[in-house]
Order: structure tokens, then C-alpha cells, then sequence
């Protein structure tokens, strides 16, 4: 399916409710820049400004029954997996109402119930995760399929490998989802790997691979769609490479000084939302349509947060619990 | 009831429970079509067929992950590690991963996970390939730590692990797998977290494990022609750890010393020390005392291994000693 197929494929609500979480999650993220300076939030955090494209088009395809797993970098899967953005704001802010009870934290957000099984951070350690995900799917005679978003980075860490290669000579439903964003933590991916297309990496495991623009919601949702539809008949993995760019830095503490002048501002202005926008003008929606879904986005977003702040700490008592389950 | 090998005892254990709930499945290398480097898990793949009973690629984290990943989608996996010194190489997703996922996400996962991973020194394999890495996972909470020493305990606790819905390491000791005995001691399988007396004393509390259980034994009839009376605890699980039965013992005889088959800093022996002082000194007539290897990989040539691991003359030897002191 094209991306033009895609667009037609889907009415203007849908396209409409893509532009809401994008926005959503990138005002999601401003709003934790912004916690993070006023105190109220600890450690560090990991924003996906500029990538929410790759989040919201994947799983704008997925289905009930699906699974997703991310990095620490996943505030944006986690909105687009559908989890509550009181809640999720409430686990970065260590709230006893968080997703995780105030657990887990910026790094760790986890929804179970709407499909998203884990946020991990030890970079590459939750493919061979989402690959068991995977495997019990096909186990238990389900058509659902595991879906693993990491970062470029991860492709150079054994567990990357080791998943791949066991995906695909057990031919298991699973969308390796490489967010290749230029950068593995403050490094250049020509810097850390000799090859410059991701992809090509899946070769090596006689892979289905994909290479596709990270800004373009619909192009990334039509990539998801062939490759769901390829898991689900049987016929195995894909590694799909989204080509996408985060505008702040590695962390918090990172300032991104290591990018040559003027490669942001040109990132810029492939901006996801606003490529989306063009592509609902040309559909016929008009401007103030779309301006209200940013207005009714940073109202949710606002209220969300004021909710969240309002929620207590974590009972103390509460530190015990969740070890085991006995 | 018939004796049995520890190896038959294991092979018994998973076939019961694969028998008795379609969710479990064993993963791991050559354990279907070899029936396992050790024979632990021979013939299953011709019962249980090869969707439940799963060769992999050399890969120890992608079968440790898989199993994780498994677990929180419903199913109930067994993962072998064929020796236990390779949990090294998947110690990740053995301590970051498995061992935290469900407390992280304030428990919107159960982790019904069993490793398996054979354990132990005393059969020549080097450096590499027979140290008992119990230890390292001490220091990890959100694991359970299962070190059988009886084809009984090996039997019941393997069946325990597999049905607990936590994850559960389950270290089996490759110099023990020939021995024979029971399947079946005491009217019951062992649950987990709860040691056994296994010889009655009055003058030392003897804690031990797996290799050191038949060595220690055999100190005990030789320390019991002098009139030394050793009561010596097989712990079958080091967490949880079962602190009552060792205190009561403590505070009946006095002493404590633990046998261990691993150098004695940072090992589960300093641990069990450290807490009967907290909790029995004042019953204490003399400090913990730890027998255990010395501080060095485990050596290849046999009269260098031999040497490494505590032997029954050595361990008489020292508990003679301490006891004179």
C-alpha cells in the first residue's frame, strides 16, 4: 500500500485523530521539559520530539490483542498505544495514581491493558522480550503480532542479533520497528556503524526489510500495515528502518552540541505534524479544523497534567508490593 | 518407593508438568534432538513434540528474553542454560529484565519463569564451565534460588518452580546427576524456602547444598566416632531463605558453619553468617565459621580441582578445629 493509498484508505476523522496524538505527544513532551525545570520531575527523561510520527503511524496499524514494546525513550509509544495522559504523566512525576504506581518512572511506563508490555532501558534488552511475545502468540494459535520499537543504537548490542536471528528461523509474527535517528545516545551513527542503511541488516537473518521516512505518518502506517499483514499470514519478521530526528537532546542534560549547524533546522522542516497538516489541506480540511485539534489537544494535555499534580505520592507502604506475586 | 538418578528425577519432573498444563514449553540448546547436553531432558521431544520442547540458536539471551517475553503473554516456560557459568552472557535479562520487570510496572506482569542451569565443579571442565554462580544472583531481589541436592529435591522443587508464578532459578548439580535415590522422601515434594534437618546433632549446626550435602555427611560419621554430634541442614533453597529452621537449629547447638562449594566473600554462607549473628548471638558460643573454596577460578588438572572444592577430610578437619577453639 502506498502512502497516497493510505490517505484515501483512511476518512478524515481517522487522519484527523493522528494529527490529535501527535500533538498530544508532543505537547506531552514540552510539558515535561518544563516539569523537569520547575523541580517536579526527577532523574532524567529521554524526549521523542520530532519522532512522533513513527509511534502514532505504527501503531495507528496495529489491532486488539497486539502488543508493543518500546525503549526509555517511549513516552510517544506509550500515548499512541492508547494509556491515559493523567496517568502517564503522573509515573514520570512518581505519583501513586502513575501508570506503574510511581515505580517505574520517566523510563519504564507500562500499560499492559491497552497493549503496551513494557518501556525497557537497558538499550537492545526487550527484543529478545518482545520476541517471547511473539512466540506465545503463534503458541496459542493467535493471529496477533509483537511489535519491538528501538533505536538505532540497539543495532549494535548482541541482543539486537540474537532476536533477529531467532524471529526468523522460527518465522514469528514480530515488526522490528529501528527508529534510526541519526544519533546512539551523544554519537554519530557513521561514527559507531559501518554500514549506513539499517536495514540491510536484516539480510543477514534472510529478513523481510523495509526503509521508510519516520516523519510521514501515513507512509509509516502503511509500512506497519504490509508488515503486520506479512506477520500475521505466516510468513515471518520485517526489520522496518524509519529515517527520523530528535530535536533535543540524548537526555536532559544533553545540550546537542555535537550536531553540525544547521541539521535541526533542516529536520525542522520535515516536521511530522505539520507534514500531516499539508496532507489533510490537500484533502480538503480546511485550517481552523485543524488549529482546533491543537487548541482541544493542549486543553486534554493541560488537564491531564493539573489532574496528575493533584494526585498524592505513593504510600510508603506501597515500596513492598509488586516483587512477586505470592 | 523405586530409587531414581537425580538426572531421571529431573527429566520426570518436566514431563509431569508439561503433561499437566498445555502453557508449559523448555527452551534452551540441543535439548530437544540431543535430549540435552547432560540428558536432562531426554526423549521429551518425542512425548511432547517440537512446539513444546524447543532447540535454539547458541543464543542465551534471546532464550532467556524469550522466556520473559513468554511469561508476561500467558505461557509457562522453562529455559535451560546448559551450563550455569553461561548465565554470564544473559545475566541482563537475568537480573535487569526478569528479576525487575514485574516490581517496575507495579506487578501488570506475572513472570511464571523457571531457569534451569547446570551447576557445579568436580568433573574437569575448567574455569569456564563449573562454577556454582548461585552467588551472583543473590544480591538480585524479585528471584528465587532452588539448589537441589537429592533426586527427591531435585523432583519436587523443579515441579514447585515450574508451577510457582514467580521467577524461579533452579540450579541442578551436574557432579550429583548419577546419584541415586527416592523420588519421593518424607511423604511429600519440598516446597520452596524450606531446608531440611537431615542429620540430627547437638554439638555444631552444619548449613550446606548440593555437592557439600553427602560431603558433610560423611565429616559427621567421622566426627561422630570422637562423640561429635553434627546437625547438618540441607537449605535446598537459598531464597527465599529459610532463616527459622537454621536459627532454631542455632540455638540448640550453639555453632554455626556453612559449607560451600564457592570462595567464602560474597557468598550465600557469609549471608547465612550474618544473619544467625544478628539474630542468635547471644546464643553463639563462638563466630560463624565458613568452609568453602579458595579464591580462585576452579582449576582444570584433577588433584588441582580436588583441592579447590572442600572435602570430606577438610571439612572434618576444620570442624574438628573450630569446635576446639
Amino acid at each position: 500500500m502506498t502512502a497516497t493509498e493510505a490517505t484515501s484508505a483512511l476518512g478524515t476523522d481517522a487522519l484527523l485523530d493522528l494529527l490529535r496524538q501527535m500533538h498530544e505527544i508532543r505537547l506531552f513532551e514540552e510539558a515535561v521539559q518544563r516539569l523537569f525545570a520547575q523541580g517536579l520531575v526527577r532523574g532524567s527523561t529521554h524526549l521523542c520530539i520530532g519522532q512522533e510520527a513513527v509511534s502514532v503511524g505504527v501503531c495507528s496499524a496495529m489491532r486488539p490483542g497486539d502488543v508493543a514494546t518500546c525503549t526509555y525513550r517511549g513516552h510517544g509509544t506509550t500515548l499512541a498505544m492508547g494509556a491515559p495522559l493523567d496517568r502517564s504523566f503522573a509515573e514520570i512525576m512518581g505519583r501513586a495514581n502513575g501508570l506503574c504506581g510511581g515505580k517505574g518512572g520517566s523510563m519504564h511506563l507500562t500499560d499492559v491493558g491497552v497493549g503496551l508490555l513494557g518501556s525497557f532501558a537497558i538499550v537492545g534488552a526487550h527484543l529478545p522480550i518482545a520476541v517471547g511475545a511473539a512466540f506465545a502468540r503463534r503458541y496459542k494459535g493467535e493471529d496477533s503480532v509483537s511489535v519491538c520499537f528501538f533505536g538505532d543504537g540497539a543495532t549494535n548490542i548482541g541482543a539486537f542479533h540474537e532476536s533477529l536471528n531467532l524471529a526468523a528461523i522460527w518465522k514469528l509474527p514480530i515488526v522490528f520497528v529501528c527508529e534510526n535517528n541519526l544519533y546512539g545516545e551523544y554519537s554519530r551513527i557513521d561514527l559507531t556503524t559501518p554500514v549506513e542503511r539499517l536495514v540491510d541488516r536484516a539480510s543477514s537473518y534472510a529478513m523481510r526489510g523495509r526503509r521508510a521516512d519516520g516523519n510521514d505518518v501515513l507512509g509509516v502506517r502503511a509500512e506497519a500495515q504490509a508488515a503486520f499483514a506479512h506477520a500475521r499470514a505466516g510468513e515471518g519478521p520485517t526489520l522496518l528502518e524509519l529515517l527520523t530526528y530528535r530535536w533535543s537532546g540524548h537526555s536532559r542534560t544533553d545540550p546537542g552540541t555535537y550536531r553540525p549547524e544547521g541539521e535541526l533546522e533542516a529536520w525542522k522542516e520535515r516536521d511530522p505534524i505539520a507534514r500531516l497538516r499539508d496532507k489533510l489541506d490537500d484533502h480538503g480540511v480546511d485550517e481552523p479544523t485543524c488549529d482546533a485539534v491543537r487548541v482541544s489537544a493542549e486543553r486534554a494535555v493541560a488537564e491531564a497534567l493539573e489532574r496528575a499534580k493533584s494526585w498524592p505520592e505513593p504510600e510508603l507502604s506501597s515500596r513492598f508490593e509488586g516483587v512477586r506475586s505470592d | 518407593m523405586t530409587d531414581t538418578t537425580y538426572r531421571k528425577a529431573v527429566i520426570q519432573a518436566l514431563a509431569d508438568e508439561l503433561a499437566a498444563d498445555e502453557t508449559v514449553f523448555l527452551i534452551g540448546e540441543d535439548i530437544a534432538a540431543a535430549g540435552g547436553v547432560f540428558k536432562t531432558t531426554e526423549a521429551l521431544v518425542d512425548r511432547f513434540g517440537a512446539k513444546r520442547v524447543l532447540d535454539t540458536p547458541i543464543s542465551e539471551q534471546a532464550i532467556i528474553g524469550t522466556a520473559i517475553g513468554a511469561a508476561a503473554s500467558g505461557l509457562r516456560p522453562v529455559a535451560e542454560i546448559m551450563f550455569a557459568d553461561f548465565a554470564g552472557v544473559c545475566f541482563d535479562q537475568i537480573a535487569n529484565q526478569l528479576a525487575k520487570y514485574r516490581y517496575m510496572t507495579n506487578g501488570q506482569v506475572n513472570l511464571p519463569v523457571t531457569i534451569r542451569l547446570i551447576n557445579g565443579a568436580g568433573s574437569g571442565f575448567g574455569a569456564q564451565h563449573s562454577q556454582a554462580v548461585e552467588n551472583w544472583f543473590l544480591n538480585v531481589a524479585g528471584l528465587k534460588i532452588c539448589v537441589p541436592a537429592t533426586p527427591a529435591d531435585a523432583y519436587g522443587l523443579l515441579r514447585a518452580a515450574i508451577r510457582d508464578p514467580d521467577p524461579v532459578l533452579v540450579f541442578e548439580h551436574k557432579g550429583l546427576l548419577g546419584i541415586q535415590g527416592p523420588l519421593s522422601e518424607n511423604g511429600g515434594a519440598p516446597d520452596i524456602g524450606v531446608a531440611e534437618i537431615i542429620r540430627p546433632g547437638r554439638d555444631a549446626t552444619v548449613v550446606v547444598t548440593q555437592l557439600m550435602r553427602q560431603r558433610t555427611l560423611d565429616a559427621a560419621d567421622a566426627l561422630a566416632s570422637d562423640g561429635v554430634e553434627l546437625e547438618v541442614i540441607d537449605l535446598r533453597t537459598l531464597v527465599p531463605f529459610d532463616a527459622r529452621t537454621v536459627g532454631e537449629s542455632v540455638q540448640r547447638t550453639s555453632r554455626l558453619v556453612c559449607v560451600q562449594e564457592c570462595q567464602n566473600f560474597g557468598s550465600w554462607g557469609a549471608s547465612v553468617a550474618a544473619h544467625v549473628l544478628e539474630q542468635q548471638f547471644d546464643y553463639l558460643d563462638g563466630p560463624p565459621h565458613l568452609i568453602g573454596g579458595d579464591e580462585t577460578p576452579i582449576p582444570f588438572a584433577q588433584n588441582l580441582e580436588e583441592a579447590w572444592i572442600p572435602s570430606a577430610d577438610r571439612i572434618t578437619t576444620e570442624i574438628r578445629r573450630v569446635l576446639a577453639e
